[in-house]
């Protein structure tokens, strides 16, 4: 698919959401805006992860920050677009501080610092009760929605006019040279020195992109939950993140869309089963063995993710060693 | 005619590297002047991948000199692009995950010149087609594509005949001689190192043994002993 192809898959995709949202019912047009809330996030992790190689296991604390810096603009009066605008900043600026020591760090010990950003943030907010409120949070106090539109109408079309304008970005970066020399240099740091690629700088720049991503998917949760709370944002969060990109098909978008999808399906359906059985101790943990078994499925099935499968495109022949060669010209025109 | 500024190619002086207790160069000298083919040959570890390092930035000398063009050389790895420096990595050293003509596009983002220089090498058939589909003689084509997109004025080439045929090997040598830059050779191909090279520098755990025309290098009798110590 062509660049264009793909921007305007993306423009599609979220108008068929937002009709969506005009025909659902409150409670699916709020999951709805909560998927277009997490595609920020999934769609950055996986610029990061996936086309630059960088495993970060704090975007979950990104998004905290993101939310609560939303929420303190808010409530200090601030109108909506400039507490994103602050949200985006502020988070911007910390994904540029951790990415500058992560550019230094490897495998194990990037995972490591990345980590200790998602221990650390939440720490930060307990420790500063007379900002961020402790474990109660901070409420965030929303100007109802104009006209006849409802609340989860209003939170839906931010979320998703916030992931389009996201994604048509990312798309835009990581179709050209920057997509490229990410790639570059995830898979082969010495080659990609000596073709001209700055890796550190283009390490950084993953990294701060991806930060700005999960900011602005972070100020939109504070949105939906018109609330702030280090209780939204567990440790486990961030690893959700990184399975959900995984499963869907990492280093594409369409991946992290599969990916926030997951992200709001796999706990609620872990919510229907608990209440189903009656087995509420169940809750807590059953979306992390959920996530865990879809991924252990998914992989087996499709090591490239969701994303990769392409049932209605392949063609029976086309895995037949004898009809490959006949195939290929035709694959080589479609391309030319 | 246009002023041409003096200019004396690529000079090293007196480079030494240790690793540790581990020297593996030593007191090398060379000179590549503009336009001339220079090998450098050696047996395994002799350190003729840590003098490319060493003109690449990838690792700093312990003591001597670098200079390009008469001006000195402190050479950063991302940077050689502009000093117009270009190296091809022992082995083959693409990206798995791009495209040949990605491959290319990443040293070079004019996608005309990234296909000429695909045409030229010989490669411009596979241009949709990832590295790992290819044979191998032709993802050594696509290294070398990417190293000449850049139109360098110095081309490092690290056994660029290593794992080819000789119907392949002869092909690069008439591609090496055709080039209108400076080449700095590594290669453990004697025929094409003895077609190709204006001179030959001959390094022995890390020191230099000879240094002279290839017919000098083929009757020298240190090259002799280092080889056949090598080999014993
Ligand atoms: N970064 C490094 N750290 C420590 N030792 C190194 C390093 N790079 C090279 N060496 C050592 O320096 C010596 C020279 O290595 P080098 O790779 O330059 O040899 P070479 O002449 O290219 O050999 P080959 O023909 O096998 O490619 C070897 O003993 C090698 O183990
Ligand atoms: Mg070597």
């Amino acid at each position: 698919m062509s660049g264009k192809m793909k921007i305007a898959t993306i423009v599609a995709g979220v108008a068929v959401v937002v009709v969506l949202t005009l025909v659902f019912p409150p409670f699916r047009t709020y999951q709805l805006a909560t998927v277009g809330a997490y595609l920020c996030v999934t769609a950055g992790l996986t610029v990061l992860t996936g086309l630059n190689g960088q495993l970060s296991l704090g975007h979950g604390a990104l998004m905290a920050t993101g939310a609560y810096t939303l929420a303190l603009s808010v409530n200090a009066g601030w109108p909506l677009t400039a507490a994103f605008a602050a949200a985006l900043v502020v988070t911007t600026v910390i994904g540029g501080v951790v990415g500058l020591a992560a550019a230094r760090l490897r495998g194990p010990y990037l995972a490591g610092l990345t980590l200790a950003v998602a221990v650390v943030v939440p720490a930060i907010t307990s420790t500063f009760d007379g900002t961020f409120n402790s474990d109660q949070g901070l409420s965030v106090a929303l100007e109802p929605p104009p006209g006849t539109v409802t609340v989860e109408q209003w939170q839906a079309w931010l979320a998703w006019g916030a992931a389009l304008i996201v994604l048509v970005l990312l798309q835009l970066l990581i179709g050209g040279r920057f997509g490229r020399e990410l790639k570059a240099v995830r898979d082969d740091e010495t080659a990609a020195r000596l073709a001209g690629v700055g890796v550190a700088r283009t390490q950084v720049l993953a990294f701060v992109v991806s930060a700005a991503c999960a900011g602005i998917g972070g100020a939109l949760f504070a949105v939906l939950a018109q609330s702030v709370s280090p209780g939204a944002f567990p440790l486990s969060l961030s690893l959700f993140l990184v399975m959900a990109i995984v499963i869907g098909g990492l280093g594409s978008l369409a991946g992290a869309a599969w990916g926030a999808v997951l992200l709001v399906a796999l706990p609620a359906l872990a919510h229907t089963v608990t209440e189903g059985i009656d087995a509420q101790r169940l809750e807590g943990n059953l979306p992390l063995a959920l996530f865990g078994v879809t991924l252990i499925v998914v992989m087996l099935a499709a090591p490239g993710g969701i994303a990769a499968l392409r049932p209605f495109k392949r063609s029976p022949f086309k895995r037949s060693p004898f009809t490959k060669a006949g195939l290929r010209p035709l694959r080589k025109r479609s391309k030319a | 005619m246009p002023h041409q500024p003096p200019s004396d190619g690529l000079i090293l002086h007196d480079i030494s590297v240790r690793f540790g207790g581990l020297t593996a160069l030593e007191g090398v000298s060379l000179r590549v002047p503009p336009g001339r083919t220079v090998g450098v040959i050696g047996p395994n570890g002799a350190g003729k991948t840590t003098l490319f390092n060493v003109v690449c930035g990838f690792v700093a000398p312990t003591s001597g000199q670098l200079t390009l063009d008469g001006r000195p050389l402190r050479p950063r790895p991302h940077q050689l692009k502009k000093r117009g420096i270009a190296r091809t990595l022992q082995g083959v050293g693409l990206f798995p995950s791009l495209t040949v003509l990605e491959n290319v596009l990443v040293g070079e983002s004019d996608r005309d010149r990234a296909e000429a220089t695909l045409e030229r090498c010989g490669a411009a058939s596979y241009r949709d087609e990832k590295p790992a589909a290819l044979p191998y003689a032709i993802r050594k084509r696509v290294a070398l594509a990417r190293a000449l997109v850049t139109d360098p004025r110095l081309l490092l080439l690290d056994e660029p005949a290593g794992g080819l045929g000789v119907q392949e090997i002869e092909e690069l040598g008439e591609l090496i001689t055709g080039l209108s830059c400076s080449v700095l050779l590594v290669e453990h191909h004697m025929d094409l190192v003895m077609t190709v090279c204006d001179e030959i520098l001959v390094l022995d755990f890390g020191k230099p043994v000879a240094h002279g025309t290839p017919d000098e290098i083929r009757t020298d009798e240190a090259v002799a002993d280092a080889y056949l110590g090598a080999a014993a």
